[in-house]
């Protein structure tokens, strides 16, 4: 077969830069309060928080872009923005 | 499906280039759960292209295809028929924004569709060209601002569903992200389903819309809640509904008022300020009116 040459670009985390830089906001999880519903983890635009084995939640502040979409559908309110310093 | 049981599976890898609080961020991720890694996208220009970030990276753990406006469907074609070659049974989806399937590429998308082509296309509608910087699409509502329509848009919005109706496909769906398990279920029977399927998600946008960015999942629920948008299945010509669009159209539950829709997207604003503008909110409530009427009759 005859060889095509074009250009092919590889997955990586972070294709664009760190975005969690971009923030101005960032979202404090109480852990206490959470009840594993996992809506924030499917409705985060990206990615960004991380859903352990356990069905707990982390937020990855490396690339979280602090939109906040994941304290408004919290139903229990465990997530608050709080503004960086 | 309870959101558990969703793939922890992530296509679509963090750190892209996706403005924060995007919906087609949060509908990408949903889709490519149910889709998995044997998919092969194409994406016309749109703001998917854009998302997926410069070379040597993107953003996309599976292979991407990016063409030409006009040409997604057709591209997708030829896909299918290299992969029948090949015999691989490898999923072809078209991923692509309103404007590329309303506008420029439905000419391709028709030919596609009465060539009976094995494949899903998924048009994200965020009602707008957001990626070039907001101008007007057929997608567009009533009133809407945009950098083209500047003192609202005087038409209505076409009737994509309908389009594809016309085309007599197996399957088409509408959709939204802010009901994830539905979402995940449309494009999970999609891809079950052999021949061409059409899916519309409706993705809001934060800069287009001119809401908080928190807000997208909220502005989502509440298309539906107002009845300005309907979660509904098209199988061999029938049309159901579901979720709380059924319950809307069964007269069970009263939808919220379009108008708590209107006011809450400055793209709007200027039906309500200097001077709350009477006529034009009433004709959109009038075209929200007789869509439910035409539903209630069976129609689209």
């Amino acid at each position: 077969m005859r060889e095509i040459f074009t250009t092919i670009s590889r997955p990586v985390k972070g294709a664009t830069e760190k975005t969690g830089q971009w923030r101005t906001f960032k979202p404090l999880l109480d852990k206490k309060k959470c009840t594993r519903c996992l809506r924030c983890w499917i409705l985060c635009p990206d990615g960004a928080i991380q859903r352990n084995e356990d069905e707990s939640v982390e937020i990855n502040l490396e690339y979280c872009k602090g939109c906040g979409i994941c304290a408004n559908e919290c139903p229990v309110k465990a997530i608050r923005m709080v503004r960086e310093e | 499906m309870p959101l558990r049981d969703l793939s922890k599976e992530e296509l679509y890898l963090p750190g892209s280039a996706a403005c924060a609080g995007c919906g087609d961020g949060i509908a990408l991720r949903i889709a490519l759960k149910a889709l998995g890694k044997d998919t092969i996208f194409t994406v016309p220009a749109c703001c998917t292209s854009v998302i997926e970030s410069s070379y040597p990276n993107t953003s996309f753990g599976i292979p991407v295809m990016n063409i030409a406006f006009a040409a997604s469907a057709a591209c997708a074609s030829g896909i299918r028929a290299g992969l029948r070659r090949q015999g691989k049974e490898t999923q072809v989806v078209v991923w692509a924004g309103d404007g590329a399937t309303y506008d420029i590429g439905v000419a391709s998308l028709s030919g596609a569709w009465e060539r009976e082509t094995d494949f899903l296309y998924i048009c994200y509608n965020n009602q707008m060209y957001s990626n070039t910087g907001i101008q007007r699409s057929g997608a567009t509502p009533f009133g809407a601002w945009t950098t083209t329509t500047w003192k609202g848009k005087e038409e209505s919005e076409k009737d994509m569903i309908a389009i594809a109706m016309a085309h007599h496909l197996p399957y088409i769906a509408t959709a939204t992200i802010g009901y994830p398990e539905d979402l995940h279920r449309k494009v999970q029977k999609a891809k079950s389903i052999p021949g061409p399927k059409y899916i519309e998600i409706l993705s809001p946008c934060p800069p287009g819309w001119r809401y908080d960015m928190s807000k997208t999942v909220e502005m989502s629920k509440l298309s539906i809640a107002t009845g300005v948008w309907a979660l509904l299945e098209v199988e061999e010509g029938n049309i159901t509904f579901n979720g709380r669009s059924k319950a809307i159209l069964e007269g069970k539950i009263k939808p919220k008022p379009v108008e708590d829709w209107l006011s809450g997207q400055g793209r709007f604003a200027h039906l309500f300020k200097p001077k709350r503008d009477e006529e034009r909110i009433k004709k959109f409530e009038e075209i929200i009116d007789q869509k439910w009427q035409r539903h209630r009759e069976g129609k689209l």
